[in-house]
């Protein structure tokens, strides 16, 4: 269990980035954090991984408090950030240095098996594709079995079609651990393709706003009429988060994207 | 929304299997075909014989207007001149002599001045706290012509190798410095974030990113001191020296022997190319996974 308790986040000049965040999530969720630029989606990630201290509030994960780096917690940035100078293989065990060489060469192997790269783990990641890229990125931070996975917009810079494709690694990696699954998206379609929860966020200062359940089967057909109504209520609660003053009639919602 | 969805689908269904995608995106992005250039060893004897045309042209021009009269051989000899006043050199065994005290002076003083100004550059680009200390003081030595050292070191050292091989470590001190503590100051904070990701103890951090991170431009700063160190090597011995390539130099000035001098300043730039070369050569493997055009430089 993820529990974020009243997290609030102000930044050293005075910028309210999150204020009061309560969250709890269970083992094995996946909640997709969505809501529009500037609502601290990013901010809140960081603050799980430890990357950033909270200005009040507690993160607890399985009654531990989080206030830096978590073993248990692993984080896949929007961009890539696979090391240059390490191979495809090297950059997936990069965090498994204290393991012995055996069980880090299997674990690294099937990591690649999982994301379809097997063959290129002794390529340079300059010989990747963006896609590719990313994918070893996923690959480096499963590979060290987190009970807590954060993900930043991670298939952001990539064409529609990539990112399907990612979305089904990202799926078969999370059904063989069943890791707490965070991810921040702005990419509505991605939330209802992935997420048990969708969480809307509020900008100015970062509020949660709405939480949508997403209960349907995987694997799941986007152009499903469940799949259809789940997009459109989540796009009806952004559009409602934007103008908090007006209730949104279900085609301006359509419009907001 | 409707209509979106449905053409998306329309479009992803037909290679649905996992295999036929991310085949289709390997082939699709040019980024991930295995031979880079076309670097056929065609290729590269091609362009190493349109480097040898402009020196063979200037060679074979001054050889023949000094054979037919049309230029005197006096002040600038003609490069048989050039080679039979090498050659003669090599045979007696001279030349070797010359080389090697050179080489020994360059060499030493590429040592010190490169050992320093990695510490130095390792220290202020590391420690903020070292930087205010020591950063002001190295940039206004660095503002001095390192020549104006040269009455200091002799009246400090002497006049044997020591104040040399110092001049030389002062000239390769200042670029190596500049380029460790720049190349420290600019590793990619992103990369820095993965280490903390993964909880690296500082030492970690600095052996895993920082390290690789730096040495690249750490490379480039080294061959530029070596550079340097052949500069200085040429002052220091022209200032008094009883051998060395420099002081064939001198000797060939005194003596109006411009075969001599330019015999010299051939073996010069013989030795500096081949003492790059063998650095580039070293290094190479540390480098193999960039991305840039280092090996064309």
């Amino acid at each position: 269990m993820l529990t974020l308790d009243s997290l609030s986040k102000t930044y050293s000049d005075g910028t309210r980035a999150l204020e009061r965040i309560d969250l709890a999530v269970p083992q094995g969720e996946i909640v997709a954090l969505i809501g529009g630029s500037g609502c601290g989606k990013t901010t809140l990630l960081r603050l799980v991984a430890g990357l950033d201290r909270a200005s009040e509030g507690r993160i607890v994960l399985d009654g531990e408090r989080i206030a830096e780096p978590h073993p248990g917690v692993g984080l896949v940035f929007q961009e890539p950030r696979l090391l240059p100078w390490l191979d495809v293989a090297d950059n997936v065990g990069f965090g498994l240095g204290h393991l012995p060489r055996a069980e880090r060469k299997a674990r690294i192997t099937h990591a690649l098996d999982m994301v379809g790269l097997a063959e290129h783990a002794g390529r340079w990641p300059r010989e990747l594709s963006g896609g590719q890229q990313q994918r070893v990125s996923i690959a480096r931070a499963f590979v060290a079995n987190p009970r807590v996975l954060l993900l930043d917009e991670p298939f952001s810079a990539l064409d529609a079609f990539t990112r399907k494709d990612l979305h089904g690694h990202l799926l078969a990696l999370w059904q063989e651990t069943k890791p707490t699954i965070l991810i921040v998206t702005h990419d509505v379609g991605e939330a209802v393709a992935l997420a048990d929860r969708a969480v809307v966020m509020r900008p100015k200062p970062g509020r949660l706003d709405d939480a949508i359940p997403l209960a349907l089967a995987r694997p799941r057909d986007p152009a499903s009429p469940h799949s259809e109504a789940a997009t459109r209520r989540i796009l009806a609660a952004l559009d409602r988060s934007l103008k908090p003053a007006q209730a949104a009639a279900p085609t301006e919602a359509a419009q907001w994207w | 929304m409707n209509e979106s969805a449905a053409t998306e689908r329309a479009v992803i269904e037909p290679a649905a299997t996992a295999p036929v995608v991310s085949a289709a995106h390997d082939a699709a992005d040019g980024t991930a075909s295995p031979k880079p250039r076309g670097d056929t060893f065609w290729h590269r004897g091609g362009r190493l014989a349109l480097g040898l045309i402009l020196p063979l042209a200037l060679v074979i021009g001054w050889e023949f207007a000094v054979r037919t009269g049309l230029a005197q051989g006096r002040l600038m000899p003609p490069p048989s001149r050039i080679a039979a006043t090498l050659h003669d050199l090599a045979a007696s065994g001279d030349l070797w002599m010359h080389v090697q005290a050179t080489l020994v002076r360059v060499a030493l003083g590429f040592a010190f001045g490169a050992l320093a100004g990695i510490a130095a550059g390792a220290l202020t680009g590391a420690l903020p706290t070292a930087r205010h200390i020591l950063d002001p003081t190295l940039q206004a030595l660095r503002a001095v012509p390192s020549l104006a050292w040269v009455p200091l070191f002799i009246l400090w050292l002497g006049i044997l190798e020591t104040p040399k091989v110092t001049l030389i470590a002062v000239g390769v001190f200042f670029p190596v410095y500049i380029g460790v503590a720049g190349a420290i100051a600019s590793v990619d904070r992103k990369l820095i974030e993965v280490g903390r990701i993964f909880r690296l103890s500082k030492l970690q951090l600095a052996r895993r990113i920082l390290l690789p991170a730096v040495l690249p431009a750490t490379l480039t700063a080294l061959r530029t001191g070596l550079g340097l160190g052949f500069l200085f090597v040429v002052a220091a011995e022209l200032m008094g020296a009883s051998e060395g390539l420099g002081y064939l130099l001198i000797d060939g000035q005194q003596f109006s022997k411009a075969d001599q001098i330019l015999a010299a300043i051939i073996a010069f730039a013989i030795l500096g190319k081949l003492a790059d070369a063998v650095l580039v050569a070293v290094t190479r493997p540390l480098t193999r996974w960039q991305d840039t055009a280092r090996e064309t430089l």
